[in-house]
């Protein structure tokens, strides 16, 4: 058991390094930048699967938590505090080395939050938004559910929309390049390029490692008892609440954790990527992807949003996940990858031999 | 705020609410018949709208107005018969995100249909600037038209749910289902028939607002989380509430855009209903839907 979990990580870590010299020899390194930024948005789809495939709680608000990593990272380390240098608070934060002096596009001296920090600041931010929301927001089922994260990713939107300071409707931009380790940064420069594919891509496995163990693990199969059925899950002793709370925020520092560093990969974020469409991709990803199953997951996460990003599907972007949900969940709710081609064929024959079965209600 | 420029909020959010109204009770014929929350839902009123303004290109207002609310209803009928009907016992969260899946491609097929131009019927009576004075309140003759359309479909579908043959044959199909098929009620066309209504007074209400807040092809995913907010805040299931909730809510968030910058209008009534569901999930002005809470 152990050793089939790594060897699933291992090959992928090849499939990984595959995957870019094949862009190299084929004359197309330009492909690694969608490559990179499916990543991140990988990291999204992966913490959704955990949540929807083995926790059994929807979320159409997960745009808002990409979104607030995202604007949490790229405000902190565009906002200038260069006119409040001496002022108490900035002045202690710049002694204790969280803030960085940086030449802005015009040659003058603006003063930032580190990223390193601001990342930090990303990830509690998400994962305190996500406890206080989850607390009360997990307590509802089915449609209530859907429609309180769907409300919750309306008004993340319409705040970073509505907000000046947000950058409104064109968010924020000139966001600068995150130094990971020295030598390695996280900026979208051609130089960079082959380095942050596998920065990207090495966050995606250990995003999995960590997903693949826990779901293996006791924890896993509480969120699978759980999902089965919760009251059945919690008159064996599963704690029901804590654990979709814990799968919850989770699956929000994960989405958070994509947006900050796609945000710095890309430059800047725009308020499209809380809109309320975007959750739905990461819910129609899952779905294709087949509930529960991480790596299902991470390969339609991968082939969708690549070709979104490469902009095959034109103007019909949306109408192609639309259309997609649709089919995935009407022919095969489990997923395409785990349809079994025998079982719908089993079926119509098992119809066809017997025409006359009384109807079930739908 | 002086006493005249309440009274401007509150028409301004009657004007809203009539399609708010709507929206939540065509939420509940089909929750009704079907215990399905249909994510769908605004756009047949983008549906209805889009249809006449381009029927109004050919043939008389009246006639565009009846065209495309015919037109939505069978549009509706083909979601049901084609999505919703050969589903055997699907799970809530699958039928959320199957209804989901019928709105995004509802949405994008009228987007390669219409682009993305807004477009807006004619007045019915008047033009933009013909304004009845009413205690010092300017009124537009199309916020009476909205109302009074309004007061109609309830004043039908109240007829229809309590005097009428297939009227009785639904509520009893929503009652419980499986004693409805034994006494003889084709259960699956009723639920067709839910579409339909749902989808005909959707259109209609479309239509009818349409003058005052434009139609695009975008519409009908807000209008969807609005018009949830009031069937929740009417209690699920409970028409006639809805419709009162649907006038709060319009006004409430015509009150906040005097209040808080307009961009926060569409966050003022999630938040409402975020409240609603974490604090009293049955609605203010019911109870009933505490128990299908907890069925569901």
């Amino acid at each position: 058991m152990l050793s089939s979990r790594y060897a699933r990580i291992a090959l992928f870590g090849a499939a990984v390094v595959l995957v870019q010299v094949a862009t190299q020899l084929g004359g197309k390194p330009f492909f690694l930048t969608q490559l990179t930024m499916s990543a991140y948005y990988t990291l999204v789809a992966v913490g959704l699967s955990l949540l929807m495939g083995y926790a059994g709680q929807i979320s159409l608000g997960h745009a808002a938590f990409f979104a607030i990593g995202g604007y949490a990272s790229g405000y902190l380390t565009t906002f200038d505090l260069s006119p409040l240098r001496e002022e108490g608070l900035v002045a202690l934060l710049g002694r204790a080395g969280l803030l960085v002096d940086r030449a802005d596009l015009y040659g003058g001296q603006t003063l930032a939050v580190h990223p390193w920090a601001a990342f930090a600041v990303a990830i509690v931010l998400s994962l305190a938004i996500a406890w206080a929301i989850g607390v009360p927001v997990l307590k509802l089922k089915g449609h209530y559910l859907a429609m309180a994260t769907l409300g919750f990713g309306t008004i993340v939107y319409s705040v970073v929309l509505g907000t000046a300071r947000f950058g409104a409707a064109d968010g924020l931009s000139s966001v600068p390049p995150f130094p990971l380790v020295a030598g390695l940064a996280v900026s979208g420069a051609r130089a960079d390029r082959v380095s942050n594919y596998y920065v990207a891509w090495g966050l995606v496995a250990l995003g999995l490692m960590l997903l693949v163990n826990l779901v293996e693990s006791r924890v896993g199969r509480a969120l699978r008892a759980i999902h089965g059925a919760e009251d059945a899950a919690g008159s064996m002793g599963v704690d029901v609440a804590r654990f979709k709370l814990k799968t919850f925020v989770l699956s929000a520092v994960l989405a958070a954790v994509g947006g900050s560093f796609l945000t710095h990969f890309n430059g800047g974020i725009g308020p499209g990527e809380a809109a309320v469409m975007k959750s739905v991709r990461y819910v129609a990803i899952v779905a294709v992807g087949g509930m529960g199953s991480l790596w299902g997951t991470v390969a339609t996460s991968v082939a969708l949003n690549f070709l979104s990003l490469r902009g095959y599907f034109g103007t019909l972007d949306d109408a192609v996940f639309g259309v997609v949900l649709l089919v995935v969940m009407l022919t095969s709710p489990d997923g395409i990858l785990r349809l079994d081609p025998r079982v719908p064929v089993k079926a119509l024959l098992a119809r066809l031999r017997k025409p006359n079965r009384p109807e079930e209600a739908p | 705020m002086s006493l005249e420029l309440v009274l401007q909020y509150l028409v301004a959010g009657l004007t809203y609410g009539t399609i708010y109204a709507v929206v939540g009770v065509g939420f509940n014929i089909i929750y009704n018949a079907t215990g399905i929350i249909n994510f769908a839902q605004g756009e047949f009123v983008m549906l209805g709208g889009m249809t006449a303004v381009t029927l109004h290109g050919l043939v008389p207002l009246p006639l565009a107005i009846a065209g495309a609310v015919a037109v939505t209803m069978v549009v509706g009928a083909l979601i049901e018969v084609s999505f919703i009907r050969w589903l055997r016992k699907p799970s809530v969260l699958r039928m959320v995100v199957i209804t989901i899946g019928i709105s995004i491609v509802v949405r994008e097929g009228a987007l390669l249909l219409w682009g993305e131009s807004v477009r807006a019927l004619p007045y019915f009576t008047g033009n933009e600037v013909t304004s009845l004075a009413f205690a010092g309140v300017h009124v537009s003759p199309q916020v009476l038209w909205s109302l009074a359309t309004c007061l109609a479909i309830v004043g039908f579908l109240w007829f229809f749910f309590q005097h009428t043959s297939v009227g009785r044959q639904m509520r009893a199909c929503a009652a419980n289902r499986d004693a409805a098929a034994l006494c003889g009620i084709p259960t699956r066309n009723l639920v067709t028939l839910s579409f339909v209504l749902s989808a005909g007074i959707g259109a209609l209400a479309g239509c009818v607002v349409s003058p005052i807040t434009y139609t695009s092809y975008g519409i009908g995913s807000g209008l969807a989380i609005k018009g949830f907010t009031v069937a929740i805040l009417g209690g699920l299931g409970n028409s006639m509430a809805a419709v009162g909730a649907g006038f709060l809510v319009g006004i409430l968030e015509a009150a906040s855009v005097s209040l808080l910058p307009a961009a926060y209008k569409d966050a003022v009534s999630v938040a409402l209903l975020l409240a609603i569901l974490f604090l009293r999930p049955s609605g203010i002005f019911g109870s009933s839907a505490v128990e299908r809470l907890r069925a569901h």
